[in-house]
Parts: C-alpha cells; structure tokens; sequence
C-alpha cells in the first residue's frame, strides 16, 4: 500500500489560502482590540478594588461564567443561527466577530481582573493622595502594571481565540479552514490540504505571540 | 407542519448528551494515559526526549483543535482504514488533551522545590523511586485544581467533533435546529446543556484551587 | 522657636475632638491639634498608637467617625469626591514604602499628578520635574526607572512628586523606616530643607534626634490620644508622664 502525498495541488491554490490568512488576521485582530477593550471593562467592574453596583456585578458575572462553561462553536451557532429567528440577521463575518469579541471578552475579563486585584495598596493610596480622580487612577496607574503581569496569559488566550477561528469556516467566513476546505473539495487531497492550513496555524501562532510580547512594552506597559 | 416542544427537544438532545460524556472521559482519561507517559518520558532526561515532548506541545497547543480533528479524520482514511467520526474524534481528543495535561503536569513537578530532589537523591534514591515517592505525590496534590479545570475544556472541546460527524450534543442541535426551524430555542438549550456539564466542574475546580491555596498560607 | 496658637494666623489643619476606630478598636480616642503654617511637627509613639492613622485622616486615606478636621478652614467631606481631590492638592503625602509608579519613569513619575490633575502642559511639566528633581539632588536621574534606583533615591523621588502638586502641607508617615541605615540622611536632608523654606510638615517619625533638630513642635501619643505636647527641648529634655519617659528610655538600648 503506498500513500501519495500531493502538496503541489493544495499550494498552486496559494491565492485562496493567502485570502484565509487575511481574513482570519483581520477577524483576530477586531476581535482583539474590541474584547480585550471590552474585557478591560468588565474586569473594572467586577474588580475588588473598584465599587461598581452589585446588579452590575452579577451581571457581568454571569455572562463570563456562561461564555466560559460553553463551547465557543456552540456561541457562534447561537449568533448566526439563532439570533436570526429573534428578528436579528447576521452576515457570516458579523457574526464570527461578534462571536469572538464575546469570547474573548469574558476569557481576558478573568485574566485581567487577577492583574488588577494584585495592584498593591500603596500605589493605589499613593495615586489617590496625588489627587487623581477614579478613572485617572485605573488607567494610568493600575491599569499598565496590571497589563504587564497578566501580559502572558492574555497573549495566550488571544492566541487561542485565533486558532478558534477556524471554527468560523463553518459558517462560511472565508477564513483558512474555510479555505482549506474549498481547495480539498476542489482536488480531493484534504490530508494535504489541512496539514498546510495546520502549518499555517502553527507559525501564525508562533509569529502573533512574538508580536504581541514586542508590542505590549512598547505600547501598553512601559518596559 | 408538525409542533415540536421544548420538552422534546430536550429529550432529543439528552439522548446526544450522553455521547458528549463518553468522548469526553475517554479523550480525558486516554489523554491523562499518554500524557503521563509523556511527562515520565521528559523526566527521564533521555536523549532528545525534552525536544520531542516540547515540540509536540507546541504543536497541539498552537494549533486549531478543529485541524486536528480534520486531520486525524483525513489522515487514518489515507492508511486505508475505514474510519468513524468516533474513531478520529477519540484519537484526536485524546492527543490533544495528553499534550495540555503534561504541559500543566510539568509545570507542577517544576514547581516542586529543587531541594526536594537533591535531599532525595542524596539518600540514595534512584530516579524512579525520587518521583514515585517523593516528588510526585507533592506534585500530585498542585496538579489536581488545573488538571479538573482542564476537563472543561475537553468537554467543550467534543463540541467539534460534530464537524466530523458525530453525533454529540452540538451536532444533534444542528440536526434538531434543522428539522424543527427553531434555531433560537435549540442552540439555547444545546448551550444551557453544555453548561450544566461545565459548570460544576468549573466550580469545582476552583473549590479546589481555594483550598490548596488556604492550605499553603 | 516656639509655638503658641496665634490668634491672628489661623491654622492651616485644625483637629477637633477625631475618633476613629477600626471595627470594634478604637484606634483614635478624641485628638485635638491645630497646626500653624509653617509648622514642623514631629509626632512620635509606640506602634500602635494611632500616630499613622491620624496622619492618614487629614488627607482622607481613613475616615473618621468623630469629630471635625479642616485643611485651609475647608472641613473634610469624604463622600464629595471633588472636595477631596481639592483638599489632596493642598496635602501632599509620603509614604513608608515610596510607591512610585513602577511602569514610569522617575521624571514621568513625577509629572503624573499636574498633568492629570491640573492640565499642565507636557513642557512646563519637563522642567518643573527637572527642577524638583534637582532640589532633591537626583537631576541626572531624570530617565532612570524607579527599580534602578537605590530606597533612599527613590523617596527622594517619592518627596518630589509630592512638591510638584505644590501642596501647602506635606505628610510624612515614616518615610525613613524602611531604609538601609547608610540612606536616611539624605532623606532627611531634603526634609531638613523643606523645614527650612517654610513648608508645614507633619512627620510620623523615630528620628529622634531629627526630629528633636528640626520641628517646631513634638507630639507624643500614646493609646490613641495627644499624651504631650511641646517644643522638641522640653519634651526630649523633660518628659512629664511615665509613659514618655518608657518610650524615651526604650529608644536608648
């Protein structure tokens, strides 16, 4: 029994899997900015050093424990197939950010509150004795050592949300699962087909955790 | 056109629920197997044993579980054999939760003081009798929270396995969603079942985590 | 030089009758005191006296159950958020433990608060900083990161940051405690020149032969109250109750 492995006819379709790259980066990267945005927000909320309502509280509480008890495919069925017979009509790619943003919202909400909650008293006495107000004191002073903490936990769940976008395929946003699954339905190599789109993954992983870990002193935390 | 209850949605996804359990103990227990062969094996120190076991993490760890899982299908057909979604949903489950848990179980042996070695070895202990019985017992006791908390993920995890075609929970939702064009409702209650699933564990997990961290002060 | 209350000057922080407690314990049990501006006060005690606490409620880092407090005849309003960041303008701090900002450096450190707080602009906030950071000697460390620097430079740092909200009292909760021995003199020094310029400073303090040097005035307290009160010779040179004569004797071993 001899196996023949034809990569040539999985990578002479370059053009689609270059597409998929772009389109799952670009998904990764609106998820990003908006649910660790988003997540910066309900960490403030259900931080032990901040007062914010209690009917907030629980409320962020239980959608961070409902996102993170329940598969993220299932989420993405739910906003693009569900959401439409309660009146609400979602584009593939809509939805697939939506999706993620939620997700990622509530993973980075948990590890980000961790960062905060550990800010030392003195800093935050020392900030307030300076006479800086509640949101100048979170953003300038607890908010950047906080970041820098939890900085590797967060880059890895950001990493998990861009492998999970593969998922998306399912739903037909042209990202590379999706791509990889139209060049196997084209030229019937899917081994081939998915082990690239693998590979693929593989160094997009390696490549987003160098970025991030270069651009989160740079921008966000000072050294 | 026929009315469906939520009540028989619930009894269809029930029935579906329960494959969800049993490919989640075998990818959780088959994965536990391996990767404590793995962990053994790095521990060991044989020659490139650190590489490969490194690498391997890497690899199922930076890369899509929905890959894998394609992979695994795509790849045991190449060999000929005539494979099931089962099949490959176990396999790839399997490997993917060893290569997590030996990860999260070497950071815990790690963790172990290196005097704990070094008091051992100087009575004399050989390797295997070192982590037999002193340093994986301690071991043991940190690795519990993690390693209960990572059950959720597989969980979740079997959720894809509906792409290859088996029938668990989420792939019976499609499948109920489709017939019954009640999208809403289905994937609201193929959700909440998931999270009756997780949840516990969730909790659990972190039950344990509190006590060990109270233990330790 | 002495000190009596001087009817014409009114005073800069003026305490009533202050009760506070922490749960059930009564840590400050009826504190009268009114500072004049310009005033060095040294206030000096056991632990757990209350001497930190009661520094810690003029600028409304504790609140008080009992009593009144004023900072520039403006009573303390905890709960009026604004008021209280006024109030923390004109009542700076210096703490024990330094808590610089670890994510700036020691210049942006210092630049924070006016920014923030009084929309100074970016370059007169360059060379205010450079200025102040010049006073406490540490000019070249304009760039330097606060866990380059030494304890002792970092309050120095600490003192700074406090100077540049120009403050018109300053609190220092016992900014030397926590350095290496070799350190504290040129923390002290800086205070020393403070003194000297006309800042009223009110210090937490076990540098008894500081504080016997450069305050105006010294407090002793003793289980949550003023157990006595005078010029720095009197007190040091001739303690009235036992319990200030244990605390000075206890110093000397």
């Amino acid at each position: 029994m001899r196996i023949t492995l034809d990569f040539w006819s999985v990578l002479s379709e370059w053009p689609l899997l270059v597409k998929g790259v772009a389109w799952t980066l670009a998904l990764t990267l609106i998820a990003t900015v908006i649910g660790v945005g988003f997540g910066i927000a309900c960490a403030w909320v259900r931080s032990q050093n901040t007062r914010a309502p209690g009917w907030l509280q629980w409320v962020v509480g239980t959608y961070v424990e409902l996102i993170r008890n329940t598969p993220f495919i299932v989420q993405l069925f739910f906003i693009f197939f569900g959401l439409p017979a309660a009146g609400v009509k979602l584009t593939p790619e809509v939805a697939s950010i939506i999706a993620m943003v939620i997700n990622l919202g509530a993973y980075s909400t948990e590890i980000i509150r961790a960062g905060i909650d550990a800010t030392p008293k003195g800093q935050i006495e020392a900030a307030v004795s300076l006479a800086l107000n509640r949101m100048q004191t979170f953003t300038r002073v607890v908010l950047p050592p906080a970041l820098k903490k939890v900085w590797p936990s967060l880059v890895s769940q950001i990493i998990i949300v861009m492998l999970g976008s593969a998922v998306c395929g399912q739903i037909s946003t042209q990202e590379l699962s999706y791509a990889a699954n139209l060049i196997q339905s084209r030229n019937f190599r899917a081994f081939e087909a998915f082990i690239i789109a693998t590979l693929v993954y593989l160094s997009l992983s390696v490549g987003m955790r160098r970025l991030l870990n270069w651009l989160g002193p740079r921008f966000f935390f000072g050294r | 056109m026929v009315e469906f209850s939520v009540w028989d949605i619930l009894r269809n996804l029930l029935g579906a629920a329960q494959w969800t359990v049993y490919l989640s103990l075998i990818a959780f227990i088959g994965g536990g197997i391996v990767g404590l062969l793995l962990l053994i094996l790095r521990l060991s120190k044989a020659r490139g044993a650190d590489t490969f076991v490194g690498g391997y993490v890497q690899l199922f760890q930076g890369t899509p579980l929905l890959m894998q899982l394609f992979l695994a299908y795509f790849g045991i057909a190449l060999f000929g054999i005539n494979t099931s979604a089962w099949v490959a949903a176990s396999v790839a489950l399997t490997l993917y939760t060893s290569a997590f848990l030996t990860e999260i179980w070497r950071g815990c042996v790690a963790a172990i003081p290196k005097g704990q070695w070094e008091a051992s070895s100087s009575l004399a202990l050989s390797f295997g009798e070192q982590l037999r019985h002193i340093v994986l017992p301690q071991a043991i006791k940190i690795a519990i929270p993690p390693t209960v908390g990572f059950l959720v993920q597989v969980i979740k995890g079997t959720a894809l396995a509906s792409v290859i075609g088996f029938i668990e929970l989420t792939k019976a939702g499609t499948m109920i969603s489709n017939a019954t064009f009640k999208p809403f409702v289905v994937y609201s209650c193929v959700a909440l079942m998931y999270f009756v699933l997780c949840f516990p564990v969730s909790l659990y997990a972190k039950s344990l985590e509190r006590k060990m961290n109270a233990v330790r002060r | 030089m002495q000190s009596a209350v001087n009817p014409i000057k009114p005073s800069i922080v003026e305490i009533n009758g202050l009760r506070k407690s922490f749960g059930s314990n009564e840590v400050l049990k009826g504190i009268d005191l009114h500072v004049q501006p310009g005033e060095v006060i040294a206030i000096i005690g056991k632990s757990g006296s209350g001497k930190s606490t009661l520094l810690r409620c003029i600028n409304g880092l504790e609140v008080f159950q009992a009593g009144t407090l004023s900072v520039d005849n403006k009573p303390l309003l905890h709960d009026n958020a604004q008021a209280m960041r006024a109030l923390r303008q004109r009542v700076g701090m210096i703490f024990q433990g330094f808590n610089l900002f670890p994510h700036l450096t020691v210049g942006k450190n210092v630049m924070l608060a006016p920014k923030l707080v009084k929309q100074q602009a970016a370059e007169a906030g360059i060379a205010q900083a450079r200025k102040l950071l010049t006073r406490v000697g540490l000019a070249e460390k304009f760039d330097a990161w606060p866990d380059q620097l030494s304890g002792g430079q970092q309050q120095r740092v600490a003192i700074a940051r406090a100077l540049a909200m120009e403050p018109a009292v300053l609190l220092c909760d016992e900014i030397t405690s926590a350095l290496d021995p070799e350190l504290v003199g040129e923390v002290l020094r800086v205070v020393e020149s403070l003194a000297e310029e006309g800042m009223t400073l009110l210090m937490v303090t076990h540098e008894m032969s500081f504080a016997r040097k450069v305050s105006d005035r010294v407090i002793f307290m003793h289980q949550g109250r003023v157990h006595e009160m005078g010029p720095p010779n009197e007190l040091f040179g001739n303690p009235q109750t036992p319990e200030l004569k244990q605390f000075l004797s206890s110093l000397h071993d």
